[in-house]
């Protein structure tokens, strides 16, 4: 299995939603996140002087999918979050060793 | 006459009950938009209030309440307050103008609905000065000032073209000259604070009876007739929409609230001129209009954000014409429509009419020049980050 972890904008996150649910990917956990990437957020000049703003507003989505869909589900949040602009965020792939199912005794591996 | 210190202290009242509507349409339009931008709203409403407080007591009563000049404008009397005193018709003539002072303040706060989210504090501050010198000004001179609805006739009680129609109207024609915000239609712009919406809707409920009821400018059976179907109208207007949204989906909050504020539009222009049976219907075709309004906005993918035009312009519409065709001599000394007074009726639609041409053209020119020359709307960069922390640098979010 892979664990599927997707930073993207806030904004977006309907759309993502929306595209795996159409492929049949509705398990998830979602967070409120923030964060940064490379460009080190915004700075912003303003009449009053610069504004810096380090961490901006994110949404994290965790899924765990079977190995064979992992690159389908990528390629889905990829296309969905896309804007094109910089801050679209990332899509990390993690090796995953079980999911086990706290209502039943299912384990997936 | 001299000064009534009963009607006095009504009115001191009254005028401080109309204050909090400013900042209750803060805290109204602040709940409504995405988190990022909450203080931006809460702060555009108090800025719009000091930008008008001054204005008013500058130039903005004179040319409002000064000697009629051709039935359009008032002349220059009363310039920096010059003989407007402590004496009065009973009421101090200070008082009055302190009175008209917070109507003018609300009015300019709706208005922001319609660059809620994009536009640049300082820009507003210049087109806001523009817009209630040209616009409100004006249209308060019409109506109260002694220009030429007045002396037509036109009734209005307490600001149903002077303070709806043009707000919405001119939100209306500000949202598209400044455009739809990044991503409208697309992305969810959901309102982030349903609870703050309905606590900013309680003071605007509250505030309306000093609205209302003090526009009878005196304490007496008139203010308590415009209390009583200020209230009336309200309910109706609240069940009204919340009905018509229950068969859209669930009867929502934010469904009731804006019925209610639907229903004290409609009634504000007729107020004082209508018994509580008319305010009934007055509150409840207006829930229904508005309503109506605000589909029909979202179906054309109008970004007038936060609904100043669906509810505050054609509300004030609707309220100016029911004027016409509810106003019963008995209350307000006027009949209307269904008393036989096609005249009074006609009177209305001309004065609606006129006021929403009028608030919507110079709106849009206003906000065009405003546009053209310091631009009205903040940087793309800047609306994605939200105008929070790029116009005020404060962050509700830690």
């Amino acid at each position: 299995m892979k664990m599927i972890i997707a930073v993207i904008r806030p904004e977006k996150f309907g759309q993502v939603e929306a595209a795996l649910a159409e492929k049949g990917f509705h398990a998830m956990t979602v967070s409120e996140v923030r964060g940064r990437g490379e460009q080190k957020g915004i700075s912003l000049q303003s009449r009053g002087g610069p504004v810096k703003v380090d961490l901006l507003p994110k949404i994290r989505i965790e899924m765990a999918v079977s190995a064979t869909f992992a690159e389908t589900v990528v390629q889905i949040i990829r296309e969905a979050a896309r804007t094109g602009r910089i801050g679209d965020g990332k899509v990390f792939v993690l090796p995953l060793d079980m999911a086990a199912k706290v209502r039943t005794e299912e384990v997936s591996i | 006459m001299a000064i009534d210190t009963g009607d006095t202290a009504f009115i001191l009242i009254c005028t401080a009950l109309v204050m909090l509507m400013t900042p209750g349409v803060g805290l109204f339009y602040g709940g409504l938009v995405r988190r990022k931008n909450i203080i931006s709203m809460i702060a555009l409403a108090f800025i719009a209030f000091s930008v008008v407080s001054l204005q008013w007591i500058l130039f903005g009563y004179s040319l409002a309440f000064g000697h009629d000049i051709g039935g359009i404008i008032g002349g220059l009397d009363f310039i920096g307050l010059s003989g407007v005193g402590m004496d009065g018709d009973g009421i101090p003539d200070l008082l009055f103008m302190v009175f008209q002072l917070v109507f003018a303040g609300l009015t300019l706060a709706i208005v922001t609905s319609g660059a809620a989210e994009r536009v640049k504090v300082s820009s507003f501050i210049i087109f806001g000065l523009l817009w209630t010198t040209l616009v409100y000004d004006p249209l308060a001179h019409w109506a109260w000032g002694g220009g030429w609805a007045a002396s037509l006739g036109a009734l209005d009680f307490a600001g149903g073209t002077v303070v709806h129609i043009s707000s919405g109207f001119a939100a209306l024609a500000l949202a598209l000259v400044i455009g739809r915000r990044v991503g409208f239609g697309t992305y969810s712009m959901d309102p982030h604070n349903i609870p703050l919406t309905l606590i900013g809707g309680a003071l605007l409920w509250f505030g309306w009876f000093g609205f209302n009821a003090g526009s009878a400018l005196a304490a007496d059976g008139l203010a308590a007739s415009a209390f009583v179907v200020t209230n009336t109208s309200a309910a109706a207007g609240a069940l009204a929409w919340l009905v018509a949204s229950w068969f859209r989906g669930r009867p929502s909050s934010l469904g009731m609230i804006s019925g209610a504020i639907a229903g004290l539009v409609a009634i504000t222009p007729a107020a004082g001129f209508v018994d509580p049976l008319s305010a009934i219907v007055i509150g409840a075709i207006g829930g229904l209009i508005c309503y109506g309004a605000m589909l029909f906005r979202l179906h054309r993918g109008l970004d007038e954000s936060l609904d100043a035009w669906a509810v505050h312009g054609m509300g004030g519409l609707w309220g100016a014409i029911a004027t016409g065709i509810f106003a019963v001599a008995a209350v307000g000394g006027v009949d209307g429509l269904i008393y036989g007074n096609v005249n009074q009726f006609l009177i209305q639609v001309l004065d609606a009419g006129v006021s929403v041409i009028y608030a919507f053209s110079v709106t849009y020119a206003l906000a065009w020049i405003v546009d053209k020359t310091i631009g009205l709307r903040v940087t793309e960069e800047e609306e994605y980050v939200g105008l929070d922390i790029s116009q005020h640098g404060e962050s509700t979010q830690a």
